[in-house]
């Protein structure tokens, strides 16, 4: 299956690709924004490889890594295909000043509580989703709070043990 | 009851301290506000194993309109927290609180932007049951100590305005 | 056809609230209704969220996992064991056999736990309230196994990162017999009450339909999934943690109806049970954590008279350790779907991000769909027949 899908890629995607990586068994194909619908639906819509299932989508925060410099964010794809039971990830690297991606709401219904929830917690907005707002933060919340530079709010100790030195901070 | 500020302090209101208070002590039907882990161990205290029909709270009404003791068990979030305050202000006095578990006493383990940090800062608390989650047994020693500080209370101080949900 | 206007129905939102009897835990769901007919259900959640994924961004490895415990809360030991095995595929490391046959044998049982809360709450929405009884007395017994082996009766954190907290209990063998004898007769007892009641029959067969390829496009697994058909078990696909060497049949359905869905969870919870014997009487002999020296904890005996196993412990308790930078995804078969775990490493001490995929905040989104054109009673049993614990759908 792993050499199905490079192939797949190479004939119809080739410049959609920046890179693949296959780390403890489990392949990745980084792609351009840009082409991310057409693939879904092009992977979807394959007779052969029959990728219909989205399991989840992730998205992270490069912010302070070296790994910023390809991007801030971060979205992974996670396809799971039943046919052949193999599992591969779609990665996506977004910049700080234009987070934006397409939703796929029209292909996966599944898409469509989880990218409201990266859209709360992680300020990515998704064009075309049908009612992107909030849905698990209170309405009061103000940001973003997965994001690296939004503190953890913790209620600091009033007392400690150790009355000389201060209580240790948590980041 | 208007009965307490029309009559004087004489002996009637003690032996009627101690009528009342037995009566509201041994059938408080809990508001059972089962939020998350507590909750389940607050189910195993009502199963078969661990009875408390025995200790009077038979039936756990549903609605708060019809319920004395709310027992406020597992974590509170910041989006919960009016509708808690709300509950709170619909039941009808006398009324009293368990917070149940180390999450709706202090924040519990979760330090963090949405957990409020006891359930305290929003209702006045009676009694602090504490465990993660806290044994059945444990909750029910909860349950006899506030019986205890019920047996306390009197009509004097009801008059006086001094007891309020949360004063010992 | 007659030209008069036809008077249009207006419909009526009802709000099903937070604090509810019937939904489990704090759930809302905004029903539009025409009648008593339900045109639209808009499920509203985030009254539990906890932040989780945050917090466990700011502590070490192994400190994470008593938090993982607090979201599926009927099913602790799954969460720890997801947890554990995704930490261990990022490290790249081996558990022992017995770690396996143990790890296998307590997290089925966990899945008969959380079964038998499921059926009981399920019955008790119905109107069938003695079953709550049964189920918790059956309950009961996995718990003191529990308590015997972690001393905590529902969040036990017994797993670790390379293996067990601490040996299993000597009386483990006897309590876990007393559990497959008296758990079978109990069953018995639901399924006389249950299974061919006439008025439990009428307000399930038919109620919460849903086909094969709209399920597989809202993304359901677990029970929900294979109640239309589809044989999709993460313990069979990908198989994890010696999966592979036990024997045991996934049951499946046929409409995809609320019926289904419970003749499935009571059929698994009797195949659950045939594992856990299968795991008792195959259990080898052996250590109870790996020994990789610098990154899994050393046995206790050893840290009470060694000096370097000492040290060892010493210095993974305070300052943990640092696996290389990459990302792994590992699923496991919870009780209430497919639970996975993306954990990304950027080579320090403490996760970089850590995701859980929540199978019930993924099949709650289904809600609509199910409930679609049937009544206001049909939607507690649709609620119910899903299967969701608010503790995972909010994090």
């Amino acid at each position: 299956m792993k050499e199905k899908l490079e192939q797949f890629f190479r004939e119809n995607f080739e410049d959609a690709v920046i890179r693949t990586d296959y780390f403890r068994d489990q392949l990745s194909f980084y792609l351009r924004p840009e082409y991310l619908f057409e693939v879904c639906q092009a992977l979807m819509a394959d007779n052969d490889l029959e990728v219909k299932m989205l399991s989840d989508i992730c998205s992270l925060d490069w912010l302070g890594d070296p790994e910023e410099a390809d991007g801030r964010f971060e979205v992974i794809y996670n396809l799971y295909s039943l046919k052949h039971s193999y599992r591969f990830f779609i990665k996506i690297r977004l910049s700080d000043d234009k987070p934006e991606v397409d939703s796929l709401t029209s292909l996966w219904h599944t898409a469509d509580w989880l990218e409201r929830e990266i859209y709360d917690l992680m300020g990515i907005k998704f064009i075309g989703h049908p009612d992107l707002r909030r849905i698990l933060t209170a309405d009061d919340v103000d940001g973003y709070p997965l994001r690296k530079d939004f503190p953890l709010t913790y209620e600091k100790p009033r007392f400690s043990y150790n009355k000389d030195g201060p209580p240790e901070v948590i980041t | 009851m208007g009965l307490e500020e029309k009559i004087p302090d004489s002996i009637i209101l003690t032996t009627m301290d101690k009528m009342v208070n037995w009566a509201r002590k041994r059938s408080m039907w809990p508001f059972g506000f089962g939020l998350a882990c507590c909750a389940i161990e607050m189910m195993s205290t009502f199963a078969a194993h661990f009875d408390l029909a025995r200790f009077g709270m038979e039936v756990m009404r549903p609605s708060p309109r019809q319920a004395d003791l709310m027992i406020v068990a597992g974590r509170v979030s910041q989006k919960m927290a009016p509708i808690i305050k709300r509950l709170y202000d619909q039941m009808p006095n006398p009324k009293w609180v368990i917070s149940m578990g180390a999450c709706a006493s202090c924040g519990g383990v979760f330090n963090n932007y949405a957990i409020v940090q006891g359930v305290d800062k929003i209702i006045p608390v009676d009694i602090y049951v504490p465990g993660c989650p806290p044994r059945p047994e444990q909750l029910i020693n909860g349950i006899l100590k506030l019986q205890e500080k019920v047996e306390k209370e009197s009509l004097k101080d009801k008059k006086e305005g001094k007891t309020k949900p949360g004063k010992a | 056809m007659s030209e008069k206007a036809v008077p249009r129905r207006k419909t009526m939102n009802i709000n099903m609230g937070p604090q509810h009897p019937a939904t489990h835990g704090v759930l809302r769901v905004e029903l539009e209704l025409e009648g008593e007919t339900v045109v639209k259900a808009t499920p509203h959640v985030g009254y539990l969220h906890t932040g989780i994924e945050k917090t466990a961004e700011s502590k070490l490895y192994y400190k994470v996992i008593p938090m993982t415990d607090r979201m599926d809360y009927l099913a602790p030991m799954s969460n720890n064991l997801g947890f554990c095995l995704a930490v261990e595929k990022l490290l790249g490391i081996d558990v022992p056999e017995k770690v396996k046959y143990a790890r296998v044998c307590l997290t089925e049982l966990t899945r008969v736990m959380s079964h038998l809360v499921w059926v009981g709450t399920h019955a008790l929405d119905i109107g069938a309230m003695s079953m709550m009884l049964y189920a918790f007395r059956e309950r009961e017994l996995i718990i003191d196994l529990y308590e015997a082996c972690a001393g905590q009766r529902m969040m036990t954190t017994y797993f670790r990162i390379g293996g067990l907290a601490s040996e299993l209990p000597p009386d483990f063998d006897q309590k876990i017999k007393k559990i497959l004898k008296r758990i079978p007769e109990g069953m018995t007892d639901y399924e006389r009450l249950l299974t061919d009641n006439k008025i439990f029959r009428n307000r399930t067969i038919g109620v919460g339909k849903i086909s094969a390829e709209d399920a597989i496009n809202y993304g359901l697994t677990g029970p929900n999934l294979r109640g239309s058909g589809i044989n999709y078990d993460v313990r069979k696909a990908n198989p994890y943690s010696g999966y592979e060497k036990f024997d045991f049949d996934v049951p499946l359905g046929r409409n995809g109806d609320v019926y289904d869905r419970y003749l499935i969870r009571l059929e698994e919870m009797r195949q659950s049970l045939k594992i856990a014997r299968q795991a008792l009487d195959g259990m080898p002999e052996g250590p109870y954590r790996a020994s990789v020296p610098g990154v899994v904890l050393p046995l206790k005996e050893d840290v009470l008279s060694k000096m370097e196993s000492l040290i060892f412990h010493f210095k993974i308790i305070t300052e943990g350790f640092k696996p290389p930078r990459g990302a792994v995804y590992q699923a496991i078969e919870a009780p209430k779907g497919e639970l996975g775990y993306y954990i990304s490493s950027d080579g320090s001490n403490k996760p970089h991000r850590m995701r859980v995929r929540p199978p019930s905040f993924i099949n709650l989104s289904a809600l609509p769909r199910l409930v679609e054109g049937q009544m206001v009673a049909d939607v507690i049993a649709a609620i119910g027949s899903i299967d969701i614990v608010l503790g995972e759908v909010d994090r």
